[in-house]
């Protein structure tokens, strides 16, 4: 059943990011363009989908103790703000200024085959695996630095 | 190029992608973050079961469009950059940058700022500033 709702739960995500605009990268750099052809859409995006989020997250975290086919919520507990989590958000807004796709849109867009989508993707998946395989950078070495 | 503000179709499309993202975490305690679902599909750390269900979300996304176009007739409209320089590096900055940084737009953005996470408060006004820059950057000054 978990897999059937996984399923679903990816179509409307896509439904959703067709009908907002935003699996067209020219309205998202356009939101990104103040100074130029502005579409402040994105906005709307962002907000809607908090106004549904918050309020759903905070009512089902407190009303049940685990989700309906599952045994527990997983839920990001770490509260620091490291290194590794401001430069992988510089890069990532970096390359999404520079696409306009971030995975989301990316992903729904790619059965169109747009030229620009079928080089990104790939790329996309090569930067999620060597992020996968980089070590934190920011953490002082253990060996060798000995003075 | 210009496109059309079109604030209620936005609206609502943001919050089919709220829904999504409380049906996703009702059903399987998950967050609905891309980047995190779609690397761990391919992860050796995974356990089949997680890999199972980010696979079939991931299915569900790509299956969004060809489903439109049966609906409508049409795919949706869409202008994407064609560099292929361009967009590699995009691509590479992107996949690296949201797995690096734990989060992308739905990861941080929706499902983070939704439940007050200063961590994924301060990504997201991060990328968007970077993101912001970037534009200005290359519509602005060197692309004028």
């Amino acid at each position: 059943m978990k897999q059937v709702f996984a399923l679903l739960s990816g179509l409307i995500f896509g439904f959703g990011l067709i009908i907002s605009g935003m699996s067209d990268p020219a309205k998202v750099l356009n939101f990104l363009d103040v100074f130029g052809t502005w579409d402040p859409s994105l906005a709307f995006v962002m907000g809607g989908a908090i106004a549904v989020t918050a309020p759903g997250f905070a009512w089902l975290t407190r009303s049940r103790s685990r989700p309906f086919f599952d045994t527990e919520f997983r839920i990001p507990s770490r509260t620091d703000l490291d290194p590794k989590l401001l430069t992988g958000a510089v890069l990532f807004g970096t390359g999404w200024g520079l696409g306009g796709f971030c995975p989301g849109p990316a992903l729904t867009a790619l059965p169109i085959a747009a030229t620009g989508t079928l080089i990104f993707v790939p790329f996309m998946l090569a930067g999620m695996w060597l992020a996968r395989h980089t070590p934190d950078l920011s953490m002082p070495l253990s060996k060798g630095a000995t003075q | 190029m210009e496109t059309e503000f079109t604030p209620w179709l936005s609206l609502g499309g943001g919050m089919m992608i709220g829904a999504s993202a409380v049906l996703l975490m009702a059903t399987n305690g998950r967050i609905a973050g891309i980047s995190g679902l779609t690397s761990r599909i391919f992860a050796r750390a995974t356990d089949g079961e997680a890999r199972g269900v980010s696979a079939l979300f991931v299915l569900g996304l790509l299956l969004a469009a060809p489903i439109w176009l049966l609906v409508s007739g049409e795919w949706p409209q869409q202008w994407v950059p064609s560099s292929p320089l361009l967009m590699a590096a995009a691509g590479l900055l992107v996949g690296f940058g949201a797995t690096y940084g734990n989060g992308c737009t739905s990861g941080h953005g929706v499902c983070g700022i939704s439940r007050g996470s200063m961590r994924s408060i301060t990504a997201t006004v991060t990328f968007m500033a970077a993101a912001f820059v970037t534009v200005f950057v290359t519509r602005h000054l060197i692309g004028g």
